[in-house]
Order: C-alpha cells, then sequence, then structure tokens
C-alpha cells in the first residue's frame, strides 16, 4: 500500500499548542513519526541575561502557566545555593504546599484532558469543575489563579494565617472525595479500560533508553523521583510513596497520576500540620557572587532542572532550563510505532506535554564534522566543484568575463 | 440597518463561534480559556462555542506573544477565517507582549500582525474577565459604546454565579 504523510499541526483541533507533527502512515498504522518544534520559542534564556534576579523570578514563572511554581522555585533555589543563602524553615513549608497544590491541579487538569482526548468529555467536565476548587485556594492564597508570584530570592511572599491554612484542609477533603470516584473511572470503568490499555505502549527497556521521566516513565516502572531521590525544599520530613506502574501503556500512566493525587492530599496534610512558624523571608543580597549552580526539582511531569551561572553582577551570566517535556518527547515516536493515527491524540496527551516549556534553542556545534554555518566562499567553492564533477567548467568562461570587464 | 442585516447580527451575537490559537503563549491563558468552557463559568450558555478549524469560526481568540515562528501561521488562520471576523487578544502578551517584550523571538503583541478587536489584560485573564470581554465584543457589534454590554438575554438575567459546591 502506498505511504501517505499527514501533517498535524501546527494548528490542529487534537492539539493545545502549537507543536507539528509529519506523520507517516501505511493504512491506519503509523510507520514513522517527526515532529517539528519551536513555534513557542520566545527566547526566556537568553532574557533572563538581561534582567536582574529579581525580575527573572517572575520571567521564569512564565516558561509554563501550568507548573509555574516548578520552574519558579526551580531557579531561586540554584540562586540561593551560589549566594549561600540559607531560606527559612517556614518559607520552605509554603513553597512545598504550593508545590503540591500545583500537582494537583495540574493532574486533575492531565485527566480532564486525557477524557476529551478518548471522546470521554463528562470526565473533562467533571475534573475540572473540581480543578476550580483548587484554584480557588491559590487565589485565596497567592492573589492570582496561574502564575502565582510566591517566590522570591531568599523566601516566599506571602505568609499564610492559620484560618487559610484551615480552608486549604476543606478543600483537599473534597478533593479526596473526588479523587476516590475518578480512581474508580479509571481503573474499573470499561470504556477506559478498553480505551488506554495497550495504546501507546512503551517498555521499561525503552523508558530507560529514552530517558523518559516523572509520570510517563514511571507508568514504565522507572522508579525514579527527584523528591525521594535528592530531596529538596521540606521533602525529606515527608513520608510519601513514589508510584509505579508495569502496564506502560497509557492506562499505566493515567493511574501512576490518580494515585499520585492521593499522596499529594496526604502529603499537604502533613505540611499543614507540621507548618513551623517564624519568618518566611531572609534579606538576599542585590548582587549575587560567581559561581554556578544546578538545581532539580520534580515538577508534575517529570524532573525540571535548571542551570544559573552567576558573574557578581546583579545579572545571570547564564540561565538554561532542561523542561520535562523535553525528556519525554522522543518517547512519543517510538509509543506510537504501528499503532492507528486515532491514538495519536491520546498518546501524546498521555506525555502531559507543554511545549511552552520545552522550546528551548539548542544550538549543535560541528556535529559528527558537519559545519552548523556555511560561508558564502564555501557555498561557491562547493559549486564549483559540484559543476566540474557534472564535467561542466565556467573556469574559462569566467576568465573571458574578466578580461571584458577590464 | 435592514431588517436583514439585524437579523443576522441577531444571531451572530446569539451564537458567536470561536476559535483558539496559541501564538507563544506560557499554556496559562489557553487554560483559563478553556476552563471558561467547563461547568463553573460555562461560557457555552451565550451561545459561544469552541471549534476546530478556522472556516467555521467568527472569533479568533488569541493567547501569547507572537514568535517570529508563529507569526506566518496565525496570518494563514486569520486568512481562513470568514467574513465579518475578530479577534480578541487575551492576556497581557497578546496585547503588548508583556514580560516578552524585547524578547529576540518575539514579535509583540497580536496587533503587531493582525488587527484585533478586543482585548483582554491579565496575566493570565481570569475566565471571568475573558467572559466579560467577550460579551463587550459582541455590545459592540450592537452598536454600544464600550461600556455598555450586550443585550444578551443570558447576561442580562443570569448574573455569573459561581457554583461553589463541588459534590456530585
Amino acid at each position: 500500500m502506498a505511504k501517505v504523510t499527514i501533517p498535524i499541526g501546527p494548528q490542529h483541533p487534537a492539539l493545545k499548542e502549537p507543536e507539528s507533527f509529519i506523520v507517516t502512515l501505511n493504512g491506519e498504522k503509523i510507520t514513522n513519526l517527526d515532529m517539528r518544534l519551536g513555534y513557542n520559542h520566545r527566547g526566556i534564556e537568553k532574557a533572563c541575561e538581561a534582567r536582574t534576579y529579581v525580575q527573572d523570578v517572575y520571567l521564569i514563572e512564565r516558561v509554563c502557566g501550568i507548573c509555574s511554581h516548578s520552574h519558579s522555585t526551580c531557579f531561586v533555589q540554584a540562586v540561593e545555593e551560589i549566594a549561600g543563602l540559607q531560606i527559612p524553615s517556614r518559607a520552605t513549608y509554603i513553597r512545598t504546599l504550593i508545590a503540591e497544590l500545583e500537582r494537583i491541579h495540574s493532574h486533575l487538569l492531565w485527566l480532564g484532558v486525557a477524557g476529551h482526548e478518548i471522546g470521554f468529555d463528562t470526565l473533562l467536565m467533571y475534573t475540572w469543575r473540581d480543578r476550580e476548587a483548587v484554584m480557588d485556594t491559590f487565589a485565596a492564597l497567592t492573589g492570582n489563579r496561574v502564575n502565582y508570584g510566591m517566590n522570591t530570592i531568599g523566601g516566599v511572599r506571602r505568609d499564610f494565617t492559620k484560618e487559610q491554612l484551615a480552608d486549604v484542609l476543606k478543600v483537599i477533603d473534597i478533593c479526596e472525595e473526588r479523587t476516590k470516584y475518578y480512581i474508580e473511572v479509571c481503573t474499573q470503568e470499561p470504556t477506559v479500560i478498553n480505551r488506554l490499555s495497550g495504546v501507546g505502549y512503551l517498555s521499561h527497556e525503552d523508558a530507560m533508553r529514552l530517558g523518559t521521566i516523572g509520570p510517563t516513565g514511571r507508568a514504565s516502572a522507572v522508579d525514579k523521583d527527584v523528591r525521594r531521590d535528592d530531596p529538596y525544599l521540606a521533602y525529606k520530613d515527608l513520608s510519601f510513596n513514589v508510584i509505579t506502574d508495569t502496564h506502560n501503556d497509557v492506562f499505566g500512566r493515567a493511574v501512576v497520576r490518580v494515585l499520585e493525587l492521593m499522596e499529594c492530599y496526604k502529603m499537604v496534610r502533613e505540611i499543614i500540620a507540621r507548618m513551623p512558624d517564624g519568618p518566611v523571608t531572609v534579606k538576599a543580597p542585590r548582587k549575587i557572587p560567581a559561581g554556578e549552580a544546578f538545581s532539580r526539582y520534580e515538577a508534575p511531569r517529570g524532573e525540571d532542572t535548571h542551570f544559573v551561572k552567576a558573574n557578581g553582577t546583579d545579572k545571570p551570566e547564564r540561565v538554561r532550563v532542561r523542561a520535562p517535556t523535553m525528556a519525554n518527547l522522543q518517547s512519543v515516536a517510538k509509543m506510537l510505532e504501528d499503532n492507528n493515527l486515532a491514538d495519536l491524540p491520546i498518546a501524546i496527551a498521555a506525555i502531559d506535554p507543554c511545549f511552552s516549556c520545552t522550546d528551548r534553542m539548542i544550538g549543535v556545534k560541528n556535529a559528527g564534522g558537519i559545519k552548523d554555518t556555511v560561508r558564502w566562499d564555501d557555498l561557491r567553492n562547493y559549486s564549483i566543484k559540484w559543476y566540474r564533477q557534472q564535467g561542466i567548467d565556467f573556469t574559462g568562461l569566467n576568465k573571458k568575463m574578466a578580461n571584458r570587464q577590464e | 440597518m435592514s431588517w436583514l442585516a439585524k437579523l443576522v447580527t441577531w444571531a451572530r451575537i446569539k451564537s458567536p463561534w470561536i476559535i483558539h490559537f496559541n501564538s507563544g503563549a506560557c499554556n496559562a491563558c489557553d487554560i483559563e480559556i478553556v476552563a471558561s468552557l467547563t461547568p463553573r463559568f460555562d461560557i457555552e450558555r451565550f451561545g459561544i462555542l469552541l471549534k476546530g478549524t478556522p472556516r467555521h469560526a467568527d472569533v479568533l481568540v488569541c493567547s501569547g506573544p507572537v514568535t517570529r515562528q508563529i507569526k506566518d501561521r496565525l496570518i494563514r488562520i486569520y486568512e481562513q477565517m470568514p467574513e465579518p471576523k475578530f479577534v480578541v487578544a487575551v492576556g497581557t502578551c497578546s496585547c503588548s507582549g508583556g514580560v516578552f517584550n524585547g524578547c529576540y523571538n518575539v514579535m509583540g503583541g497580536i496587533d503587531t500582525v493582525i488587527p484585533v478587536s478586543a482585548y483582554i489584560p491579565g496575566c493570565p485573564a481570569s475566565p471571568a474577565a475573558i467572559i466579560d470581554g467577550v460579551a463587550k465584543l459582541l455590545g459592540s457589534l450592537q452598536g454600544k459604546k464600550p461600556d455598555e454590554k450586550a443585550e444578551i438575554e443570558a447576561i442580562v438575567k443570569k448574573p455569573l454565579e459561581a457554583e461553589t459546591s463541588t459534590n456530585g
């Protein structure tokens, strides 16, 4: 059968963000998947170098509008490490609280999107309604629904009262009740099981080889979680389980996420019970001493890493962001091999892609001996050589032309 | 206004179909646009429907600053929409470029590339603000001033009641 190539994106109803997939089909089966990214590239890393550290916190927060706290926390952790700042323990607990609430809203959001992609819009409407309870909590705690602006270098910008924290617990109770229902839907509902089982299969070996992280990797039994492996913030004081699954498919990824929600509720309760008293911020210097730091953070989608290099001024010399989707994206091509075209939206949605996080620029310098830039002279010499190989020589003609001009 | 034009305006205001396009946003505004379609805010009660193709849409809802790579696609999608067409810029970035103004890969606001009918600022613009902005756009179709809203029965009769209970 003849092979057909279908471009999907940059604007497509199945995709929520601009990215382009070029799918090669043999009948209904996908034989090859090519991705084209960069539609969302805004040049944040370069912009960071032109702004001060405090301005960068707000800019970095806008790398992604879903895991905004993840990026800003990861960045300030690196800056604080360079400056040698020890932030108050109440500030670490507040950061951890916002981080876990963010994971709750992100996973509920994913569940809704997954429901939408498999034509189960009721699930979308249910989860997004419950997610609004978490968004209200954010609005009450931080003053904004998304892009909370909680972090600053040396601590957090707002302190919470006991009443506010008590309100969080009430919301957590409602969400936990609802999540129990979603666990039932995801694990017992025949339509969901039949639609998700076996779709986007990624074996444990492939998951390890392709370096998948976060819930995508944990659904293929990749037992990695920065919160446990390299504890940051207040995670070393908290008890939680790292959820893994051996289904290796989209169904497993859904199970991992809904079960992680239950761990989040447990953690939020623990954080609020243990919340220490004291100040929420220490004074940070305007100029950060020279040095470099690498910071890790378990974002809702997987491990987020930031690298910051300081040169002693009030502006960083280099900021590098590696968002979790970047690590997971390569696995999509493997997942979709020999799958139906109709499985493409849910398989892509299952890694919970965030292309605004991912679109960083990477320059490749002389990889494999190929020059990344070609000068005009090189191009001209190449063309002369190519024509000579074809048996055409313009040397005599060029000389004649030059003589005539003189 | 002839009776036919009145009828067309009435129909257009009763059910504007929108298409959402992310022109390099950070996802926050996009999520808020989708959130305004879900039960809490339920923009569909005003007849507003999210469509998948620009050829079926009356209103292009854009979010985010325009990156250099997305510029040509945005113009192409705008040109594919049938007349009359309206563009709503959601979020500070799409109004003016926001925090990304001056980045090497960012053109600026949506209005640097295509004409914009309504601006909804906010980082991100909250669903309530998005509904308000769309209602004002519909009002302007009826020849109202920006501070007057459209005479949509639903907006007049049903004030925005946020559903607080989440059980069931």
